[in-house]
């Protein structure tokens, strides 16, 4: 018995495994195992999801098989730090998810990655297949929820087909225009014993989906004529996209506007294209875009569009927008090119392959002298501005402040609203893949649980994210991941009390009737942040803020911040929905 | 504008949703469709009867349906020489003393009787959707009691009007 009682941790464990491997030998593989299994196969290192009944099987196998597997609060926290997790490594992110409502949980999230192009593999669990239809216990229709937001979707009917829909759903997630897609899994076929022998034959098998295969070359004549019209161009203009990040293609965007001497604007989900302050980059575009961006696209002749999708957000009246200029649209997905805005020269690639492309002509480029210096110029005279106020603290400083702390290389994540569009403004990237933003979808609750998985894929990083007061407390319940895991998140709520930009929607356009944008009554988010065993913060004047954002930012902990800002500071420049560029107001100072 | 759009599918459950799903999201309003197999296991085809505003709205109906993993091509055949029929059943009220009167007015449009009762009888017509209005139209006096119609299919004749640069250049 002494020998018994002296075995170690390290014995023990050895022990245990032994065990296991001799059950798992013994017993043939289910659905689950193969599904587990099929997620080594891809490399998965790490899981957002939440249990459940009809995904009992698949946390069995989960345990024999391990995973890294995150345990968030809400499935809608799952899928976020899926998506975060996704932008900032660019590859697939993965999430599971009970039937039901586990899986309808996801819905949000799933819109998301869909119109932000981001690559998910989404499991929910099912009902078992003899019940499907009759309304069970836990039975949604997430097939029919998801056709319209998922790039496609998989209904697992044999549990031999299970290796090869997973390879297929990681390729069409991670390749052509990403995104994500769903797998439902019935619970029985979970528990159906697999056909080994099958899966040797299949495990070789090469992917056949004839109906897809997207195309990621260049047509040459289309790249001839490109480097006609940008030969020829007086005042071209490069807008940079997701599509760049999206190809890996930074540098080769850099090289390109450097060789021809070429400016650059980016697009909100563009951001770290091209370093934020290179001498090229005149920033970003659209509603609340620079002024000397927004102008840029009025006054061009050629506007190279790399990876942009002419969002209405960019755009404003499409009818109106860039009025003088060819376009040449580089997308790898051909159903956004003519979509929005009638393109001359339609160019169906990867980003990175059409600007190696254009890189190898070595043409006679445009001479951009004129331009570049009327766009400086311009530049200068209209940047991002705001009046310090006496009292309070404007929402900009604090952004400008963490900027500077960090030195710009902070892996960044925003909620949605005013606070995301001074995040833009002021948080100059150095880098690519730093910046996670829910741009087409604009999902509030989307940036906290965003920096979680964020951090998960990066955890030498820092990672920062601005939230709103409102925004926090949509996915708030996620604070407890950053104690668990000792994940040195930093969370920066931009206070205002209120829906920043519903309320200056109100003031601007609805004669200041404030109706529901008021959040009088909150949290006391220090007290709440203890709550879940993280250090708070709270900075109520200006001369606190550097010292206690210094201390914060630079600790080794999560910490949330407090940050009392000004109610009613409006985001500026604006352009009002529907309406031109040029329609643009607020460039200058009031 | 009409437009007659073929698709080739695979025949995975829930393809018809996706492909109609996404006429609707994207706000195409369908006038018929007909989906059948083909001569290839596996692979069915539909064929659409859309209303489209202009050339941008059809380019985008065509880019997003290809777009769709289970579509393998998506054609519009509207320009081309086709072959466009529809089948109608057609149940009419047809006393005994009405009965050769009808049956000769109708004959050009050579109906098959495929059904009789004592006082009703049930046509079937095959051409053209417009051959098949005006069926209808001249046998509605006599009471129809009911009428389907399969919608359109629609098949590319084998040899296509030659055409040259120039003759395009005319159009």
């Amino acid at each position: 018995m002494a020998a018994n009682v002296s075995t170690t941790d390290e014995q023990k464990d050895a022990i245990a495994t032994t065990q296991l491997q001799t059950e798992v030998t013994n017993k043939p593989r289910n659905g689950a195992d193969v599904l587990i299994q099929a997620l080594h196969d891809q490399k998965v290192d790490i899981v957002f999801g939440y249990p459940g009944g009809a995904v009992l099987h698949v946390y069995d196998a989960l345990y024999r098989n391990p995973i890294r597997h995150i345990l968030t609060r809400h499935e809608q926290g799952a899928i976020h730090a899926a998506e975060g997790y996704a932008r900032v490594l660019n590859k697939p992110g993965v999430v599971i998810a009970t039937s039901g409502p586990g899986a309808t949980n996801l819905v949000t999230g799933i819109a998301d990655a869909m119109i932000d192009s981001i690559p998910l593999v989404v499991f929910t669990g099912q009902v078992a297949t003899n019940v499907i239809g009759s309304d069970a216990f836990q039975e949604a229709d997430i097939m029919g929820i998801t056709t319209p937001i998922t790039k496609h979707n998989y209904q697992v009917q044999d549990v031999n087909d299970i290796p090869r829909i997973v390879k297929e759903a990681f390729h069409i997630a991670n390749t052509g225009r990403k995104g994500p897609v769903l797998i439902d899994f019935p619970k029985n076929i979970s528990a159906s014993v697999f056909d080994e022998a099958l899966a040797e034959s299949s495990r070789e098998e090469e992917l056949y989906l004839p109906g897809y295969q997207p195309n990621t070359k260049p047509n040459f004549l289309q790249i001839q004529k490109a480097i006609q019209a940008i030969g020829e161009a007086k005042q071209p203009l490069i807008l940079a996209d997701a599509g760049v990040l999206f190809a890996d293609a930074r540098q080769e965007l850099s090289e390109f506007a450097e060789k021809y001497k070429l400016p650059v604007i980016n697009t909100l989900l563009g951001l770290g294209s091209i370093h934020g302050q290179h001498e090229l980059n005149f920033g970003m575009a659209g509603m609340h875009g620079a002024g000397v961006a927004n102008d840029a696209i009025q006054k061009a002749d050629l506007l190279i569009n790399i990876g942009a999708r002419f969002d209405d957000r960019l755009t404003g009246d499409t009818k109106l927008f860039a009025p003088n200029a060819t376009i040449i649209h580089i997308d790898i997905d051909p159903a956004e090119i003519g979509k929005n805005i009638p393109t001359a020269i339609p160019i169906v690639a990867d980003a990175k392959e059409a600007l190696t492309a254009l890189l190898k002509k070595d043409f006679e480029g445009p001479d951009t002298t004129d331009w570049l210096a009327y766009l400086y110029e311009k530049q200068h005279d209209t940047p991002y501005w705001y009046v310090e106020d006496e009292k309070e603290i404007l929402p900009q400083q604090i952004i400008e402040m963490v900027h500077t702390i960090t030195n710009g290389d902070a892996v960044v994540t925003t909620d949605v609203g005013q606070h995301q569009m001074w995040a833009a403004q002021y948080y100059k990237l150095n880098h690519d893949h730093q910046w996670v933003t829910s741009g087409g979808l604009g999902t509030m609750g989307f940036g906290f649980p965003a920096a979680i998985g964020a951090q998960f894929a990066k955890p030498d990083k820092k990672v920062i994210t601005f939230c709103g007061d409102a925004g926090f407390q949509m996915t708030l319940q996620e604070l407890a991941l950053l104690n668990e895991f000792n994940l040195p998140v930093k969370v920066v709520i931009v206070n205002n009390g209120a829906l920043g930009m519903v309320r200056q929607w109100q003031e601007l356009f609805y004669d200041g009737r404030y109706s529901q944008s008021l959040m009088p009554v909150q949290p006391d988010f220090v007290k709440l942040a203890e709550a879940y065993g993280v250090k708070g913060y709270r900075i109520n004047t200006l001369d606190e803020a550097h010292t206690i954002l210094e201390e914060a930012l630079n600790s080794d902990e999560p910490v949330v911040i407090d940050a009392r800002v000004k109610q009613l500071e409006n985001v500026y420049p604006m352009v009002p929905a529907g309406k031109s560029l040029d329609d643009i107001v607020g460039v200058k100072k009031f | 504008m009409k437009r007659v759009i073929t698709v080739t599918v695979l025949n995975q459950s829930g393809v018809l949703n996706r492909v109609t799903g996404l006429l609707m999201k994207r706000q195409f309003n369908i006038e018929s469709i007909t989906v059948g197999h083909t001569e290839q296991a596996n692979v069915s085809k539909m064929t659409f009867v859309v209303h489209v505003a202009d050339e941008t709205k059809l380019e985008q109906l065509v880019k997003q349906l290809s777009k769709q993993i289970d579509v393998l091509k998506v054609n519009d055949i509207t320009e081309k020489s086709i072959v466009l029929r529809e089948l109608a059943l057609i149940k009419v009220v047809s006393p005994a003393n009405l009965r050769h009167e009808m049956n000769s007015i109708v004959e050009p449009f050579r109906p098959q009787i495929i059904d009789t009762s004592k006082n009703v009888v049930t046509y079937q017509v095959v051409g053209q959707p417009d051959k098949i209005d005006a069926f209808i139209e001249l046998i509605r006096p006599y009471g129809i009691k009911e009428l389907t119609r399969t919608g359109v299919t629609a098949s590319v004749r084998e040899s296509q009007p030659i055409e040259t640069p120039q003759l395009s250049i005319l159009k």
